[in-house]
Parts: structure tokens; C-alpha cells; sequence
């Protein structure tokens, strides 16, 4: 064969694979779609359009963590600092700074250099605060809600106390006793939101526990933590998924509340909050985009998870919505 | 009923307990010495063995505990470091204002959030429908402190309209009756303080609603959604009753179960946005209150704050339970 | 509905602009509002070292002497004369007769001995409510203050000191009254009881202080009916209220907001060049405990580690590297917005003994590595740099110098982490020698350079626990040409003497100093009267509200 029928082959040979497998393509039965649950959910969240726009949104804001080496204009921490662009303005303007879009804050730093690197802090606090509330949630979570009785009773009764806390202001108090740092702030909206995972938790626990099926189990012998492993836990991933991406939302709001405290990244971190606070206070004197553009980063990447939550809350199950 | 209330009440007090011991733990987990954190670093030698003495300190941390919540039964929370006053007083004469911004924000956000569900939820599917929802999604994604910020920037700054920090005018003459300046200066029918007052209260307020707002805007249009769709409606509009008697007689009444729910669990977040709030626009109240006293390491001061902000907001929580079962009485609490 | 809204939110606007007619009624009783930055410490002037404090108790309280307007020369107050004695070592004083506490208690030599004696005597019942830190920097060569009559003192010196007068210009030395000390007892820095030309009426903790004219001052009343200082931190809100016209002058105002208040018809405002200095200050590691008190180094009394001793900064070769690696000038000319003339000497150039001929530090990343690599630090290092939370007359805006520093030492391999904490623990951490390197500065008081250079660079001042001199800087050479300067009347010899322990202190490179920034307050137009003071005190007294 010619290197023309060489690569039609190989391109046969690729497309017939994922045909097989592709979570988009559903396969026809006698004229009807057959498709795997995958596919189903995948197709229902495709014409979902504020979940697609979610989406794409946090897809562009990984994007830009993963990149901002190559996107970013400029160095969001020149050392030593060019301070003789102090808070100039940028594209609208016509004394704006060169090559730097989005102007520059008061000690001279590109403001869209620093966004996009602020991303990744975002993104990782995130991740990892919604980790460790999911960690301590599921756990407390599963154990209240599959052993019940006085197991639910007590943990119940600690989760009600930290819930007893208006959100921030328990995060506050836990940095001021570990103290300040992006670190310790990550620790601290872990274990501020891990009640609510804990009740999330619980109550699909109950919910499964309900089922025929754990009662055959059950029936059959097999052990506790088996049933849970096995049984329990696969099938209380979609409120997991779900609440956890509406409260990695949250997270990115508190963390950046922290940063604007003066809690949470210590300079010259590049976190949204932190730049917010330290900006504000030029809007006065006129420099205004130092502290409007990182809102606007916080509002895109929380909106942009809100509506992904959202969206997965109406593919994944509708029941969750009351 | 009261039964219920009753039962609930006691509910409260194993929680209530649990806040207490984990401020108190606050003072011991700090690092140093627990006399010296609760008096700070000017006390004198004296003054430290009183503390030690009245506290207990050598004694197994139980009866510590048993003595300090004592005191605060009593209503002593012992001095503010840095400014050797009260704490209850500190916070006394701040409480009112964080309630007055809290009520103002709630008020701003149940009406316009409730309205605009309202209103989404009798024209679904129309351009209203989606600008409405728009913006709410907007809303519940925006950080308190920015848009105090930008509305500062707005109708501070460029407008000029509306004052950006503060409670009042300063030569403004008040007399402080309740603590709460609008009632305050009905009370004593002194018009400019009331003007000045208001005035300064709305900015901080759409601050810190438009959050609670949004939630409350969606949460009552899905709920009025629900309750159009039902049976009842059906035959109220088959009896000939116009469309808008429809929605505001009957449906509103019943969609308003799950949003009463919804501004309960709103509060703990108005609390916390009052304590950004409050800072950007130097509102004197409890929120920045907590912010300086971590700030400045004033652990009397942060262990009184914390109780009172987790008192109030477990009260209110309370409450709004209540007033669920008041609403719907389809609901038994077992 | 959407009826209702629409002119429900015009009546809130239009009542919103009606208020403005109403605040004009008012006029009637002179009332100046002034923003302040921060609140007061304490009301007791010989118990604070800070200018939030100061500035509201130069209206309260007077001394012996005080300064002509806009000057450091003095001028008698309430003492009428003086004698100095041949030796130097004593000055007796005719006190002022017929001048009343605002408590009505009369002003006499009793109430003089009592303000001096509490801070020095260690025995006086009154002693240890306060810390009495600048009787420690200024005021140690004071032996005693004698009671000759009602209206006649005697002040005790142990040694010749020529800046004596022009300090008991200072608030240090303000006359309070006893009677009102023995009431108050601890509690007496809330309820302060001066002889000043306002007297106090109430102070709410970090709002405001009302101070009201007190009808019996000793000269002609002032023209201010009321006082009243009210605390703005937010300098964006400070300026606004300016703006508003809710307050009628304000105190640090934002290097980036200058162009604004200058195209402001309705604002004036005020420079003058300032009597300060802000410097890096590297602690060197040694300090000592001044165990009796008396602000000098004692030879029992031993160099010991700091709390915040770090090795490298114990080395001048490291000092010398971080100073050729901050970028001065451009510090000077982008955060203070050229509100400051860069400094190379630890006290600005208008005085006495300045010495011109020392070169500065030039900006050379290159050559601090090449430094820092001759000191054993090839890699650099990691360490902390205490920052400040407020604005100080010297440095408006202390985090964010302390960032651009953080960034100039990152070039050259010294990794620097940022440490911020409330004002009177920064003092206290900072005067405890906790920090390896901090940000401070000082405003000079007295418009002597003993003032500066004793009190910031002196061996005696590295006292752990009461530090002026925060770098812990321990030359005794120059520890002696101060103390000789101190005690010599003779202009030309103390500039000379000033001049030489200069170029020592650059040698030794303790400190990074940046810059002199200038003072700046801001009024409405319609305030008439106030003359800027070169130690940015602020009195109110000869101040008219049109």
C-alpha cells in the first residue's frame, strides 16, 4: 500500500476505535440510540448551556494556570521591581504602559501578569480546601450516617457546633490561633467547610441505606467497611461532585477574603484578594484598575464554578435541587 | 408547638455549651501563657496572680473552664487588652450597628431577591426571566468586598451622591438612647441624624445584601415555580381570578416556605460579609471589631466576639426552624 | 410595585442632597474637625512616643516652654524666666502665677516637681503606672527637680547638656495635674488635665476625642469653640470626607491623591520639608539591660544577644551589600511620589552638624553580590523583615516599601519574608530587639541633633526593652563623640563632632537609610491660622474656622 492508504487505514483503524468507546458517539440498534450512562450524562450536560458556559469558563482558568508561563505579558514579580511604572493605566488610555494591558499597580507589576498567575493560587486553594473539607466531611459524614444512633447523635452534635460559626469568622479565628499564611488559610476553609460535606455525606449515606440491595448485603454478611468501600461511598459521588464544586466556589471567595484581610497570601503573592486590598485604597486618586480587574478574575472564576455546580446538581441528580 | 420549641431550645444548649468550649480552648491553644494572653503584655506581676488565682490556672483545666463560664454567665468577660475596658462593653456599644447594617442588608435583600423571583418566576422563559437569573448568578458569585468597593468607587467617588465611610455625619448632635441610630433618632425626633444615618446605610447595605439577595431571588423563583405548577393554582385561575391575584394571593404565600429557610441560613453569610462590610466602610461595628482584636491578638476581646456572633446566629437559626413549622404545619419535627 | 420603587428611590435622593443645607446651619459654634490616621495611645504625655498621641495632647497640655509657631526656638510658657547656672548644672525657673488646671486646681511648683519626679523617681507612688520611655532618651541628665517656692524651680543636672531647653519644649515635660493624677490613679491616661487652651471632654476609642476652649486659659482663649479629632485610618475615606466637607482637615494624606487636592479649589494644602528620617534598621545583635534605669550603658551592665540576632546581619560587609541593593532614588521618586528627598545620613540635611561630604551608597545589585559572596553568603540568605501597619510621618505607606525591598533583595539572593503586626506590638517587639531587620524612623522633637543621633544611634539606647536605637548599633567611639556633643555649648565644635560620627555610621552601615519626607496636612479653605511645625506637632491654638 501507498503512504496514502497507509494513513486512510490508520485513520479508519482510529475512528472505528473511538467509535467503540466515545463517550459522544451512541451507538444505533435498530434505529434507536442504545447509549452507556456516560453518554447519557455527557448528552444531557452538553445541551445544559449555563453548565457548558461554566465549564469552558474554569476550562480557560486552568488554562491559564497551567500556562501563565507562556500567556502571561509580563513577570508578576520583576525583581528588583520596576517602580517607575507605578499605577499607570493600560489599554484605554493613551499614556497607558506598554505591554502591559491591564495597567500596573503601584509598584509598577503588570496587573494581567498577575491575575493570571493568581489563578493557580486560586485553583490550588481550591482544591485543596475543598479536599480536606471532603476528607474530614466523607468521613465523619459516612460514619454518623451509616452507624447512626449515638455515633449520629454525637458527630451530629459537632458538626452542629462548628456550623454554629458564621463561616468567615471561624476562619478568622482558626488562622489567628495557627496562623497566617496561604497554607494555613487553605487548612482553615478545609475544616470550615467540611460540616456541610459531612452533612451532604450523611445524608446519601441514609439514603443508600435504604436500599434493598445493602440490606442483602448485609443479609449475605458481608462485612461493614466492605459495604461502605463497595457500595456506599461509588454511589454518593454525585452530591460529593456536586457540593464540592459549588463549594470550591465558596472556598475561592474566602480565600480571597483572607488575602484581602491580610489573612491569607502574604505579599508578594499574587492572590486576587491580596491585590484587591492592596489596591483599593488608589481608587481615590483615580488609579481604579489595580483593584477592579482581580474582582473580576474572583466574580469569572466563581461564577464559572457556580454554574458548573450547578449544572452538574441538574445532570447528576435533580433530586438534590430542594 | 411549644413542645417543639421547647425541645429545640434544649437542643440549643449542648451547642451553645460547644461554642463556649471552643473559645475558651482559644485562650489555652494561643501560644504562651494564659494569663498573660488573656491581660496582655503590659500586665504586672500582680495582676497576673489575681488572674491565676480567679482563674484557677494550676487546677485541672475542667474547673477552669467551670470558673470562666461562670464568669461569663455573669456577664464578665474579662478586659479588652488594649484598651483595658470591658469587653461587654466594647461590644455592647458596637452590636447595635452590625444588627442595624444586618437588618438594613436582610430587608434590601428579601425585598428586591423576593420580588425579582417573583417576578423571573410569573414570566419564565422571557428576556426578564433570564436578565433576572443572570444577575443573580452574578450576585452569588461576586466577593462582598470588591463590590463595596466598586459601589464606593461608583456613587462615592465619581457621583459624589452617597458618603463612603462611617455611621454619621460627625457634627451632627445624637443622643444614643437604644444604640440603634434610626430608632434612635425617630425617638428623639432629630430628623438631620436620621437623614445621615440613612444615608450612610445604603451603601453598606446592597454590599452587603446583594449576595442574600441573589440566593433569595433564585430560591424564590424555583419555589414559585413549583407552587404554579401545582393543582391548586389551577383551579384558582379556572375560578376566574386574575392572573396577578393568582400569584400574589395564593402562590407566594405557599413558595415562601423554602425561602424562609433560605434567608435563616442567609444570615450566618450576612454575619460573615458584615465583618468585610464593616471594613471597607469604617462601619464601627462588631465585625471589624473581631478583625482588630485578632489582628492586635485582644483574645478577651475575640473570645467575646465569638460567642456573641455564634449566640446571635444560632438564635436566629432557631428561629427561622420555627418559624418553618409556624408556615408550613405540613411539616412534623419528630 | 415597580411603581412604588421608582419614586421611593427619587425621595431618598433628593433628601440624600437636602442634608447638605442642613449641615450649614451649624455654623454658629466654631467646631474644626480634624481626621486623624490613628487613634491615641494613652492621654499622658510624658507616657507616649508616638504622633497620634501627641498631636491631641499638644492642645491639652503646655510645659515650661514651648516653641514659637513654626519653629524650634523656644519662648517662655509657663515658666516667665530662666537662670542657667555658670556650671551648667542647674536652671532655676519663675513659673507663671495665676494659671489654673482645668480642673480649677492652681498651677504651682508642686504640680511642676510632680509631672517631673514620677518619671525619674522610682520610689514615687505614680512611677510605675507608665513607662516613661523618653524621660529615658531626652531627659536622663536630669538629677532632680527642687521646690524652691510656689513659683520657683530648681532642675537638677548631672551633667552640662546643651540641648536641655529646646527639650523641655517637648510634651515629655507637660505640666499635668497632680490633683487629677491622684484622682484618676492608673486610669489617669484616659481623663487628661492640662493647662492648654482646650480642655478635654470625652474620648470614645477609636472614634473620636472632643477637646472644647477652655474659657480660663491664661492667655486670650482660643478661637475654636470646639476640637474635635476624629480617627479616618482609611486614607481614601480620609479624603473623601475631606472632599465631603465632613471634615475640615486631615493629616496624611496619600502621595498619589496630591494632584487631586491640588486642582481642589476648596482644599488647601500644606508642606514643609520634615524633620524626619526612615530608615531599614539591621539589627547588628547586641544589646544590653539597663537594669537601674538610667539610659546608660553602665559597665555592669553587659552586651548580650538580641532576641532577633541573625549572623549575617552581624556583618558590615552583608550590611553594606543590602544597602547598594535597594534602589533608593527610585523608591523616592515612585511610592513617595517625590514627597521625600532620598537620605544617606541619619538626619536630614537642615541640621545642625549634617554632614554633606558623606557619599552614598550607590544602587549596584552587582557589586552587593560580589559583597555578600566576600562575607561567606554566596546563595544569600533567608530572613524577616518587621513592617510597620501604619503610615508614619516618614513613610506613608510601609507596606509597600517593605514589598519593593522584599523584591530588591530577591535580586540578589536574600530571600526576605514580611512581618506585620498592630502598632504598639511593633514598638514593643521592635524595642525589644525581636526583629532582624525592621522598618522605622524617627520625627526629630526638638530640633537639636542629639535628638536624632543620641537617641537613634547612641550605645546607650540599645537598651533591650526600651530601644531607640533599633539596629542595636554598639560603637562606642561614637556612643562618646555624642555624649561629648551633648555637653558642649560651643556650635562649631558640636557640628564637628556630629559630623565625624556620620562617617563612622556610614562605615559601619547599620542602617539603610531611605529617605525625609516632607509633612503634608490638608484643609478646607476656610481654616486660617495653622502653621506646620518642624516636629509635626499640631496646635490648634492660634487656628480660625471663617
Amino acid at each position: 500500500m501507498n503512504r496514502w492508504e497507509l494513513l486512510k487505514n490508520s485513520y479508519n483503524k482510529l475512528h472505528s476505535y473511538l467509535k467503540r468507546y466515545s463517550i459522544f458517539h451512541v451507538k444505533y440498534v435498530d434505529g434507536s440510540p442504545r447509549e452507556t450512562r456516560t453518554q447519557e450524562l455527557v448528552r444531557r450536560f452538553r445541551y445544559n448551556k449555563s453548565a457548558v458556559f461554566g465549564l469552558i469558563l474554569i476550562l480557560v482558568l486552568v488554562f491559564m494556570a497551567v500556562f501563565a508561563d507562556f500567556i502571561a505579558p509580563n513577570d508578576p514579580n520583576p525583581s528588583p521591581p520596576e517602580l517607575q511604572n507605578s499605577l499607570q493605566p493600560g489599554f484605554w488610555d493613551e499614556n497607558g504602559a506598554e505591554g502591559k494591558p491591564l495597567g500596573t499597580d503601584m509598584l509598577g507589576r503588570c496587573v494581567l501578569s498577575r491575575i493570571i498567575y493568581g489563578s493557580r493560587i486560586s485553583l490550588s486553594v481550591g482544591f485543596v480546601a475543598v479536599g480536606i473539607a471532603t476528607a474530614l466531611g466523607v468521613t465523619i459524614g459516612v460514619l454518623a450516617g451509616y452507624f447512626g444512633r449515638w455515633v449520629d447523635s454525637i458527630l451530629m452534635r459537632g458538626v452542629d457546633i462548628i456550623f454554629s460559626f458564621p463561616a468567615l469568622l471561624l476562619a478568622i479565628v482558626i488562622v489567628a490561633t495557627i496562623g497566617q499564611g496561604l497554607d494555613k488559610a487553605m487548612i482553615a476553609i478545609g475544616i470550615v467547610y467540611s460540616p456541610q460535606m459531612a452533612r451532604i455525606m450523611r445524608g446519601s449515606v441514609l439514603y443508600i441505606k435504604e436500599m434493598e440491595y445493602i440490606e442483602a448485603q448485609k443479609a449475605i454478611g458481608s462485612n461493614n467497611i466492605r459495604i461502605i468501600f463497595r457500595h456506599v461511598l461509588p454511589n454518593s459521588l454525585s452530591p460529593v461532585i456536586v457540593y464540592g464544586t459549588l463549594l470550591m466556589a465558596s472556598a475561592i471567595l474566602d480565600a480571597a477574603a483572607l488575602g484581602f484581610l491580610g489573612l491569607g497570601a502574604q505579599p508578594p503573592t499574587p492572590e486576587w484578594g491580596a491585590m484587591l486590598s492592596e489596591s483599593r485604597f488608589y481608587i481615590v486618586s483615580g488609579a481604579w484598575w489595580a483593584a477592579t480587574f482581580p474582582g473580576i478574575a474572583i466574580i469569572f472564576a466563581v461564577l464559572g464554578l457556580n454554574l458548573l455546580g450547578d449544572g452538574l446538581r441538574d445532570i447528576l441528580d435533580p433530586r438534590l435541587k430542594s | 408547638m411549644i413542645w417543639y420549641i421547647s425541645k429545640r431550645l434544649l437542643q440549643l444548649i449542648p451547642v451553645i455549651l460547644g461554642v463556649t468550649i471552643i473559645a475558651f480552648s482559644l485562650i489555652h491553644i494561643a501560644p504562651g501563657d494564659p494569663a498573660r494572653t488573656m491581660l496582655g503584655q503590659h500586665a504586672t506581676e500582680k495582676e497576673l496572680n489575681e488572674i491565676r488565682e480567679k482563674y484557677g490556672l494550676d487546677e485541672p483545666i475542667y474547673v477552669q473552664y467551670g470558673l470562666w463560664l461562670s464568669d461569663v454567665l455573669r456577664g464578665d468577660f474579662g478586659r479588652s487588652i488594649i484598651t483595658r475596658e470591658e469587653v461587654l462593653d466594647e461590644i455592647s456599644s458596637r452590636f447595635p450597628n452590625t444588627i442595624e447594617l444586618t437588618i438594613m442588608s436582610m430587608l434590601f435583600a428579601t425585598i428586591v431577591g423576593g420580588l425579582a423571583g417573583i417576578i423571573s418566576a410569573s414570566k419564565q422563559y422571557s428576556v426578564t426571566d433570564y436578565t433576572v437569573m443572570g444577575v443573580a448568578l452574578f450576585g452569588i458569585s461576586m466577593p462582598v468586598f470588591w463590590l463595596g468597593i466598586m459601589l464606593m468607587l461608583v456613587f462615592g467617588v465619581i457621583l459624589g451622591w452617597l458618603p463612603i465611610g462611617g455611621r454619621i455625619d460627625l457634627f451632627i448632635p445624637y443622643t444614643r438612647v437604644t444604640g440603634f441610630m434610626i430608632i434612635d433618632s425617630i425617638i428623639t425626633f432629630n430628623l438631620p441624624a436620621f437623614i445621615s444615618s440613612i444615608r450612610h446605610l445604603i451603601l453598606p447595605s446592597i454590599a452587603l445584601g446583594t449576595i442574600p439577595m441573589a440566593m433569595i431571588a433564585r430560591v424564590t423563583r424555583s419555589s414559585m415555580l413549583e407552587v404554579l405548577r401545582q393543582d391548586f393554582i389551577r383551579t384558582e385561575r379556572a375560578k376566574g381570578l386574575s392572573e396577578r391575584a393568582v400569584i400574589y394571593k395564593h402562590a407566594v404565600r405557599n413558595a415562601m416556605v423554602p425561602v424562609v429557610t433560605v434567608i435563616g441560613l442567609n444570615f450566618g453569610l450576612l454575619l460573615s460579609g458584615a465583618i468585610l462590610t464593616e471594613t471597607i466602610f469604617s462601619w464601627p461595628g462588631l465585625g471589624r471589631l473581631v478583625v482588630e482584636a485578632v489582628y492586635e491578638r485582644d483574645y478577651p476581646l475575640v473570645v467575646g466576639c465569638i460567642l456573641i456572633f455564634s449566640i446571635v446566629f444560632v438564635i436566629v437559626n432557631l428561629i427561622t426552624d420555627i418559624l418553618y413549622t409556624y408556615i408550613d404545619p405540613r411539616i412534623k419535627y419528630e | 410595585m415597580k411603581k412604588i420603587i421608582l419614586p421611593f428611590l427619587c425621595l431618598i435622593l433628593i433628601i440624600s442632597h437636602m442634608t447638605g443645607c442642613v449641615e450649614e446651619e451649624q455654623v454658629q459654634e466654631k467646631v474644626l474637625i480634624f481626621g486623624m490616621a490613628g487613634d491615641a495611645d494613652k492621654l499622658d504625655p510624658a507616657d507616649v512616643t508616638d504622633g497620634e498621641s501627641i498631636s491631641r495632647m499638644d492642645n491639652i497640655f503646655e510645659g515650661l516652654v514651648e516653641y514659637v509657631p513654626g519653629g524650634t526656638e523656644i519662648q517662655p510658657a509657663l515658666a516667665t524666666s530662666w537662670d542657667i547656672s555658670d556650671d551648667g548644672l542647674n536652671i532655676t525657673f519663675d513659673l507663671r502665677e495665676n494659671v489654673k488646671f482645668h480642673d480649677g486646681t492652681d498651677f504651682n511648683a508642686d504640680a511642676v516637681v510632680f509631672s517631673f519626679e514620677r518619671q525619674y523617681n522610682t520610689t514615687h507612688p505614680h512611677h510605675d503606672y507608665g513607662e516613661w520611655a523618653y524621660w529615658g532618651y531626652m531627659f536622663s541628665d536630669i538629677a532632680s527637680v527642687e521646690k524652691i517656692n510656689d513659683y520657683k524651680v530648681i532642675i537638677h543636672l548631672k551633667k552640662p547638656n546643651a540641648a536641655m531647653m529646646t527639650s523641655l519644649a517637648m510634651f515629655t515635660v507637660a505640666i499635668v495635674s497632680p490633683t487629677n493624677a491622684e484622682k484618676w490613679g492608673e486610669d489617669a491616661f484616659k481623663y487628661p488635665v492640662g493647662t492648654g487652651p482646650f480642655e478635654f471632654v470625652e474620648w470614645v476609642k477609636d472614634d473620636h476625642i472632643t477637646l472644647e476652649k477652655y474659657d480660663d486659659y491664661w492667655r486670650e482663649t482660643a478661637k475654636l469653640d470646639k476640637l474635635i479629632f476624629k480617627v479616618i485610618e482609611d486614607p481614601s475615606s480620609r479624603l473623601l470626607a475631606i472632599q465631603a466637607g465632613e471634615i475640615h482637615g486631615m493629616e496624611y494624606p496619600d502621595p498619589t491623591s496630591f494632584d487631586i487636592i491640588e486642582n481642589d479649589d476648596d482644599l488647601q494644602l500644606l508642606s514643609q520639608a520634615g524633620m524626619n528620617v526612615g530608615y531599614l534598621a539591621m539589627n547588628t545583635g547586641y544589646g544590653y539591660y539597663d537594669e537601674n534605669e538610667n539610659g546608660v550603658r553602665d559597665t555592669d551592665e553587659a552586651w548580650v544577644e538580641t532576641p532577633g540576632y541573625f549572623e549575617p546581619l552581624t556583618n558590615v560587609l552583608v550590611r553594606k551589600a543590602i544597602n547598594h541593593a535597594i534602589n533608593k532614588t527610585a523608591i523616592v521618586e515612585s511610592l513617595y511620589k517625590g514627597t521625600a528627598i532620598a537620605a544617606k545620613n541619619g538626619m536630614p540635611p537642615f541640621m545642625l552638624g549634617y554632614n554633606d561630604a558623606v557619599e552614598d551608597f550607590e544602587y549596584d545589585p552587582d557589586y552587593a553580590m560580589e559583597l555578600l559572596d566576600e562575607a561567606g553568603y554566596p546563595n544569600g540568605f533567608n530572613t524577616t523583615l518587621w513592617v510597620m501597619p501604619v503610615s508614619r510621618p516618614y513613610m506613608f505607606d510601609p507596606p509597600k516599601i517593605a514589598e519593593a525591598i522584599q523584591s530588591y533583595l530577591a535580586d540578589v539572593g536574600i530571600t526576605v519574608e514580611l512581618y506585620q503586626i498592630d502598632w504598639s506590638t511593633y514598638l514593643e517587639e521592635t524595642e525589644n530587639g525581636e526583629h532582624p531587620m525592621c522598618l522605622l524612623g524617627w520625627t526629630g522633637d526638638n530640633g537639636d541633633p542629639d535628638n536624632f543621633m543620641n537617641v537613634l544611634y547612641g550605645a546607650n539606647s540599645a537598651s533591650i526593652g526600651t530601644a531607640g536605637n533599633v539596629a542595636f548599633y554598639n560603637n562606642s567611639e561614637v556612643q562618646e563623640k555624642f555624649t561629648e556633643a551633648l555637653q558642649t555649648y560651643d556650635t562649631d565644635d558640636r557640628a564637628t563632632l556630629y559630623e565625624e560620627a556620620q562617617v563612622l555610621i556610614h562605615e559601619d552601615a547599620p542602617f539603610v537609610y531611605l529617605a525625609h519626607a516632607t509633612q503634608n496636612i490638608v484643609f478646607v479653605k476656610n481654616v486660617k491660622g495653622y502653621t506646620l511645625n518642624p516636629t509635626e506637632r499640631k496646635f490648634f491654638y492660634q487656628v480660625d474656622l471663617e
